[in-house]
């Protein structure tokens, strides 16, 4: 028992998804008795379920466990349960069905951040979210400095966190989360954040916790970072472990699983899309083309490529960022056009938008890419983004000029060049 | 890979605390236990929670401490104008308003409490969603918040009875206890109105309603000699009335113990307190799946 640190047995979790709008008022449960007052009694009763409720097994009969010092992988679509069995594990949510075991002290890290409030100074959030962490005031007044240390905020420490920008502000954020102590912890990818020299540090201190020998459960959509930090990986489909071995493996076959392409120029419906986000407004399709005609509009090295997205908004809002971004087969991102990088604000009116994404030369070379799509206002650092859909679908960029490019397209970027200082030829 | 060099030495420690400990998640079934034990082993976060609060109440507020005073300070006036000057209630032999300052200095943090209690897991659905926590911690913060804006009222409470020469008798001892049966009250009011909120947002509109009515059925206007000796013991079935006749009875000097009163708020509120708890602790497993 002593060298299992997790082991989960046959948990499923269950949502009722017509439960929330229906039952949302008193009014509804009122006008339900009266309706049909002996089968709402039954239904109490015996907990049947009514005819117009959804029922959504986000985990059915999950069973695996985890060895003390493991570093296991969560990896799957959205909306394949990997969140939910975090939730589980955590203690946020409970399981419909199930046991869970957890052997020693939890740490569970699903976002960065929980409880700061923006009134509130950095060193008072300091203590405030290790407490919410589950630290102990002794413990967090210890580690205090290397706290602050690590979030590279020592001269603002004692200003109220609303006037961080949002660098500083997840910086910290996260610099309280890496120093929570757990012998199990659970992550999600709280990594997303921040510019790329701070991705980088935290990079490092997840493997510096992976490497010290606890028990870590590690979700992210980043398929490099579960590689290079996790020794094993669980595939999650539709609720179900689908999967369970080295992680490198796993992301190979996770990976042959989720080609599914859709051809240039044909409206793609994206309302059944698993996607995050506090919308309306959100996408409902979206298209792609190249110019080149001769090559049925595929998206080609070097050429333009157009993105056309139809965004369906319940009033006139402003958003401050609508983004498409190419990730490559890793999840890493390439490719983001960003209304906000030229800082041009987005008026959606009322219903449908039809907005296009003109990036005017795609250095990218010959393969497969993801497709995102992301649309944010200016509270996005703290209530994250109004709709996001990570993996829209996948595109394949071909070469037109392959003579031009060169034979082997390695690299994911191509770049014009040329070199010079050669001795003539002849 | 190898271990990085510059390692803090935490990391390096590895696992601390009690290796032994095991937790163990199942669905619950029926009533569920109230795990004092872990609520006990939370203490600290209860605090914290307490902590901010207060400072992001006095801090976001231009006039601060200021507001805890002048609720019940102008409420009194009004009374005093209306229902001592015009409708001439009794108020048993001491200045009327001395007598509603104070029943509306503990009226007016039961008030706060509630309003803040009730709406505070609906408040901090955020948090709910992320980290695992006893639930009950957040209404329970926003009523010991309260006590702070408790404890400035009251300091203009001890100015009105000193400008007006009355001295209280020896039962201003049991002030202290006084004001955590209002806590008490506010707490348990507050778990069964957060919990109901969480799945019915109807709750935060009635609550309003509820305060007001709820002032009408607490001696704080008028003295509760004016409700019919039969009806009393009904009458203090409302936990409030206890509240308020106990800190007439401890400030005010010289008037009958409201022995009787006091001591069926008391069991009315335990009543209520632990009814809330348990259902609390039910709705407390659909929190995160519903708020």
């Amino acid at each position: 028992m002593s060298d299992v640190a997790i082991r989960v047995n046959e948990v499923s979790k269950r949502y009722r998804l017509g439960r929330r709008e229906s039952y949302a008022t008193l009014r509804g449960v009122l006008a339900d008795v009266v309706a049909s007052p002996f089968q709402w009694v039954g239904r109490q009763r015996l907990g049947v379920e009514r005819a117009q409720d959804e029922i959504l097994w986000a985990l059915r009969e999950v069973t695996f466990s985890v060895a003390r010092g493991e570093v296991l992988g969560l990896i799957g679509r959205n909306g394949a349960g990997k969140s939910t069995l975090l939730k589980v594990l955590s203690r946020i949510t409970e399981p419909t069905t199930g046991v869970v075991e957890l052997h020693g002290r939890v740490g569970s890290l699903l976002e960065v951040g929980t409880g700061f409030h923006p009134e509130l100074t950095g060193r008072e959030n300091v203590f405030l979210n290790g407490a919410i962490l589950g630290m102990r005031r002794a413990e967090i007044a210890r580690k205090f400095d290397e706290i602050v240390a690590f979030a590279e905020t020592e001269r603002f420490i004692d200003t109220p966190v609303k006037h961080y920008s949002s660098g500083m502000y997840m910086r910290l954020a996260f610099a309280v989360a890496a120093h929570l102590e757990a012998e199990i912890l659970v992550v999600d990818e709280v990594l997303a954040v921040g510019d790329a020299a701070f991705q980088r540090k935290c990079m490092g201190k997840m493997g510096d916790v992976a490497h010290a020998g606890r028990t870590v459960l590690f979700v992210s959509h980043n398929l490099e970072a579960i590689q290079r930090l996790c020794t094993r990986a669980l595939l999650l489909d539709r609720g179900r472990v689908d999967a369970d071995g080295p992680a490198p493996a796993l992301v190979a076959r996770y990976l042959s699983a989720i080609s599914s392409r859709a051809r240039p120029n044909e409206w793609i419906d994206l309302s059944d899309i698993t996607r995050l986000g506090s919308g309306p407004p959100r996408f409902v399709a979206v298209q792609y083309a190249s110019d080149r005609a001769a090559i049925g509009f595929q998206p080609c090295t070097g050429a333009p490529l157009e993105i056309g997205v139809v965004v369906h908004s319940d009033a006139e809002r402003d958003v401050s960022s609508l983004a498409v971004t190419l990730y490559n087969q890793l999840g890493t991102k390439l490719v983001n056009a960003d209304s906000h990088a030229i800082n041009l604000p987005i008026r959606l009116r009322p219903g449908r938008n039809e907005l296009r994404i003109r990036i005017e030369r795609l250095y990218l070379n010959p393969g497969l890419y993801r497709l995102g799509l992301w649309l944010a206002d200016a509270t996005v650092a703290r209530s994250g983004p109004v709709d996001f859909i990570e993996g829209a679908f996948e595109i394949e960029v071909v070469a037109l000029e392959s003579d031009r490019i060169g034979l082997t397209a390695e690299a994911a970027v191509a770049c014009e060049f040329s070199i010079r200082g050669m001795a003539a030829a002849g | 890979m190898t271990v990085p060099e510059r390692l803090p030495p935490d990391l390096l420690a590895g696992p601390s605390g009690d290796p032994g400990r095991t937790i163990v998640i199942r669905p619950a079934t029926g009533w569920v236990p109230l795990r004092l034990r872990e609520l006990w082993e939370y203490r600290e976060l209860l605090y914290f929670l307490t902590w901010r609060d207060i400072k992001v109440r006095y801090k976001q507020t231009a006039l601060g401490a200021a507001w805890a005073v002048i609720q019940p300070f102008f409420t009194m006036v009004v009374f005093s104008i209306f229902f001592g000057r015009l409708a001439k209630l009794p108020s048993e032999g001491v200045p009327y308003p001395v007598f509603t300052y104070c029943a509306l200095v503990p009226w007016t943090y039961f008030a706060t409490a509630l309003t803040q209690s009730s709406n505070s897991l609906v408040d901090h659905a955020r948090l709910i969603t992320k980290v695992y926590f006893p639930r009950i911690l957040v209404p329970a913060a926003a009523v010991i918040a309260g006590l702070v804006d408790l404890a400035i009222a009251f300091v203009v409470l001890v100015g009105m009875l000193l400008w007006y020469g009355v001295t209280p008798g020896p039962a201003v001892l049991l002030l202290p206890l006084l004001a955590l049966l209002a806590t008490i009250t506010a707490l348990a009011v507050g778990l069964w109105l957060s919990a109901l909120n969480v799945q019915y947002r109807d709750v935060k509109y009635t609550i309003p309603f509820l305060v007001q009515f709820w002032l009408f059925l607490t001696p704080v206007a008028y003295s509760s000699t004016l409700v019919p000796e039969r009806w009393r013991a009904l009458y203090a079935l409302n936990p409030m009335t206890g509240v308020v006749e106990g800190f007439r009875w401890a400030l005010l000097g010289h008037r009958a113990a409201p022995g009787p009163m006091l001591l069926i708020s008391i069991a009315s509120v335990l009543l209520l307190l632990i009814g809330g708890l348990f259902y609390f602790r039910r709705m407390e497993q659909r929190f995160a799946d519903v708020v």
